[in-house]
């Protein structure tokens, strides 16, 4: 059996040299001995091989389209097995390689073993290192989410800084799209990590041919590479590969909702360590550099420290040659340390205090200061409210995507424009809440500096909603009527306060029943089990509300009453009848009995024959409609959990 | 030249001391060598191997022509599959899954037989034709008779792959000449080659 082995190895070593291959790379000498200094090399070639198999394997199930993009990669993080481990192994080793490069950094000009004659041996591990933070930069946009569209587009504006065919070049047009993703995908997967193998078998070579540069080898005997040095190597790979797995399990690789044009996104950051020159692009004086800010500082000066970086060998070889180069290492990364401190705490500064709408008084006697404290706590505010609200949306596009109905064919993005969950209170803000006040029974408010005018809309049509309009304690709250003028002095008011203040208890369940009754008509998902229940004292409702109550005296109501005196209650509530609301209040059926100069409510789609004459489209009503209504999908948990 | 620790011990119980100490090194370097190979390595065999999870949709009867459109007499006709359709993320609404021949013949108009239109061979598209009253496939020219039986010599081994079918009254009284009726086959695609019907 042995000698089988052996003759079987004496023939593949006959055929190749396998044996002299495998003597020279084990059998490195390493002066003075094996070193944990040494491991940073070992480790960042570790984490490249780990970055090509992970890779390749993703690539399988990655599709870089604007319509696939975010899709694929949802696919792979939530459905495939294994796939998100395989995405955070990923995504942090990427991270992982960044911080081992600065300690390989720091490590080579520490020990100048960047000097004579490892000169080529420093400068293609410089080139390396461009390479490595070119792969960071084209893999961040690839999961095309909104974080990483926003903060490539910055990326690749600052490209264009030095001439726009640059930026039109890396994106494949003018525009983001398509292109742009196979064209990163293409710089990720082919070109760059083809130049980095290329580019380290270089770095190997003059690394093999000048040896490790050990700084005082006299002490402690030589060694070779295997197995002293090749244990330490292993137990660094080791510990960067915990942390790695530490991170995926305790934090996992983020996918946000999915890239959006159309939609701010205020917490656009670049990854963290390209946070330092987003810092540092913020300083007023780069606008005097040639080619203003984002060139000079985005590509000029990182340029000329790359030059400063690749002069050590050079300057190394003066007296103090050495020492400025460890003092110039030790101010750029102290400096990218600190922008990035900076940045960091800027983001956060309003920490736990953001959900208060003020910004707490912290210099109370220095005007001026506050308000520059004020102004840094609301962009802080603003930042986090974004982190947070990107949070939800991307937990909404996870259900969506997770719903029987699927994604469609024009990927997640379309369907999260046509989700009145997520759509409807952003329609609200912009078109309604200039007017309308909005607080609902889940807690979800709609903000706005301006006082309402006109009634808050939370709940709109249910139950409860309808009986605090007819309730006199509760009609002229700023809630209902007491915001607007029209409604404040108009016959509705006046006709409760008067009237159901008067009523008895009999009087009070007959009224009730028609709360239930009109409530009805819009029928309310929300509500469908109660309507079912009370099918009979909703049937008693309605005609107590045609007769006896009085409602009809100026409302209609199905085939009862006139239209034109006040707005038609048939329906009320429901889809339709809020559409055609919203569309159109001036018409008959709404306050088509007002003048044309006291209508209360603009009219935001009037021209149903000529939409590009309309405020808003069809589309957008109806999910304002659906919003109000609480018509969306929720997965059945949830539902029940309700 | 080289002072390697193992080989310059003074006595012989320090040099096998560091015989034992070099060989647990050795056998630690190649153990932590392989954790940290394997780690990223079998997780990524995992995703590799994620399609074989996969299973074809379960068959369900698809409503695929009306009555009327296969006149009972035994001459095979071509029709499209229609039907939603996942593919990995992406729900298709509508898209069309296969293809299916139905026969009707004179004797038994109440029975539609419905053959997949891949070839059980290598899974090319079989073409009818009508001079020579049979199917036949472009590539490996298997030949099959309008009942799906292999005309031999052919490199196909087994007989076109039948699906079930079933007819549906969608309006009118059953069995009235009135009724409208539609069938529906329970489309399935089976495994290129072999003697037996696998379903993908």
């Amino acid at each position: 059996m042995m000698s089988t082995v052996t003759s079987l190895t004496a023939w593949l070593d006959n055929r190749t040299g396998y044996r002299r291959l495998l003597h020279e790379a084990l059998y490195e000498n390493i002066p003075g001995g094996a070193r944990w200094r040494y491991v940073w090399g070992s480790t960042l070639v570790f984490a490249f091989m780990v970055q090509v198999v992970t890779g390749i394997v993703l690539w399988m199930a990655y599709s870089p389209s604007g319509h696939t993009a975010w899709e694929s990669v949802y696919y792979i993080e939530h459905e495939m097995q294994g796939g998100s481990l395989l995405r955070g192994i990923h995504h942090f080793t990427a991270q992982a390689m960044i911080v081992l490069m600065a300690l390989h950094l720091m490590q080579v000009v520490i020990c100048g073993a960047y000097r004579a004659p490892r000169e080529f041996n420093f400068w293609t591990g410089l080139i390396l290192m461009q390479l490595v933070l070119g792969m960071s930069l084209t893999g961040y946009l690839l999961p095309w989410d909104q974080k990483a569209y926003w903060a490539t587009s910055v990326a690749t504006n600052i490209m264009g800084s030095g001439g726009d065919w640059i930026r039109q070049v890396a994106v494949g047009g003018s525009e983001y799209g398509h292109h742009t993703l196979s064209r990163f995908f293409a710089m990720h997967a082919g070109v760059l990590p083809g130049l980095i193998m290329l580019l380290l078998v270089l770095h190997l070579l003059f690394f093999r041919k000048h040896g490790v540069c050990a700084p005082n080898p006299e002490g402690k005997p030589d060694q070779y590479f295997w197995p002293d040095q090749v244990l330490k190597d292993a137990v660094a790979c080791l510990a960067v590969l915990v942390v790695v797995l530490g991170l995926t399990i305790w934090k996992g690789a983020d996918l946000g909702a999915p890239a959006d044009a159309a939609s701010p996104y205020d917490a656009a950051r670049p990854e963290w360590y390209f946070l330092f020159l987003f810092q540092f692009l913020k300083f007023p004086f780069l606008e005097h550099l040639p080619g203003g800010a984002e060139f000079g500082g985005g590509v000029l000066i990182p340029m000329l420290v790359m030059a400063l970086i690749g002069l050590m060998p050079i300057v190394g070889r003066w007296k103090l040659g050495h020492v400025f180069n460890v003092g110039l290492l030790f101010v750029l990364l102290g400096g990218a340390g600190a922008l990035t401190g900076i940045a960091y705490n800027q983001d956060n500064m309003a920490g736990n205090t953001y959900n208060a709408e003020n910004p707490p008084e912290k210099f109370p006697d220095d005007a001026q200061r506050q308000e520059q404290f004020a102004n840094a706590w609301q962009a802080s505010k603003n930042f986090l409210e974004a982190i947070d609200a990107a949070k939800r949306e991307a937990e909404r596009a996870e259900q969506l995507a997770k719903a029987p109905a699927g994604i469609p064919p024009t990927g997640m993005r379309s369907l999260l424009r046509n989700d009145a969950k997520t759509q409807g209170p952003v329609l609200f803000k912009a078109h309604c809440a200039t007017c309308h006040s909005y607080r609902d029974s889940r807690g979800v408010v709609v903000r706005t500096d301006q006082q309402p005018t006109a009634p808050n809309l939370g709940n709109f049509g249910s139950r409860t909603w309808i009986a605090g309009l007819l309730d006199p304690k509760q009609v002229l709250t700023q809630k209902y009527f007491s915001s607007a003028e029209h409604l404040r002095d108009g016959d509705m008011a006046g006709w409760v306060v008067e009237n159901v203040g008067e009523f008895e208890a009999e009087d009070l369940e007959d009224l009730n029943k028609v709360v239930m009754a009109l409530s009805a008509e819009a029928a309310l998902k929300s509500q469908q089990e109660m309507d079912e229940k009370d099918a009979d004292a909703i049937a008693q409702g309605r005609e107590l509300l045609k007769e006896t109550i009085g409602c009809t005296d100026c409302h209609k109501f199905h085939d009862t009453g006139d239209a034109g005196l006040a707005p038609d209650l048939t329906g009320y509530g429901s889809r339709e009848w809020l559409i055609g609301m919203i569309s159109d209040p001036a018409h008959e059926r709404f306050y088509g009995h007002l003048d044309a100069d006291v209508q209360p409510m603009p009219s935001f789609a009037p021209n149903a024959q000529r939409p590009e004459e309309n405020w808003l489209r069809a589309r957008e009503i109806a999910l304002i409609a659906d919003w109000l209504r609480g018509q969306w999908y929720e997965p059945l948990q949830s539902q029940a959990a309700e | 030249m080289v002072k390697d620790s193992g080989e310059t011990g003074s006595s012989a119980m320090s040099d096998s001391d560091e015989q034992r100490r070099g060989f647990f090194k050795r056998v630690l370097a190649i153990v932590i060598g392989a954790i940290v190979c394997l780690v990223p390595g079998v997780t990524s065999l995992v995703v590799f191997f994620d399609p074989l999870r996969k299973r074809g949709a379960a068959a369900d009867f698809i409503s695929v022509a009306p009555l009327d459109a296969v006149p009972a007499d035994g001459l095979p006709r071509r029709f499209q599959v229609i039907a939603d359709r996942t593919d990995a993320w992406n729900r298709f609404v509508d898209e069309p899954l296969g293809a299916v021949y139905l026969v009707r013949s004179a004797e038994k108009p109440e029975e539609v037989v419905a053959f997949n239109a891949l070839c059980p061979h290598l899974g090319c598209f079989v073409s009818y034709q009508a001079s020579r009253d049979g199917f036949f496939c472009p590539c490996h020219h298997s030949s099959f008779q309008t009942d799906g039986e292999i005309i031999e010599p052919s490199p196909a081994e087994r007989p076109l792959d039948r699906l079930e079918t079933k007819i549906e009254t969608i309006s009118g009284e059953e069995d009235s000449q009135a009724a409208k009726r539609r069938i529906l086959v329970k489309f399935q695609n089976f495994r290129a080659g072999g003697t037996g019907k696998v379903p993908k």
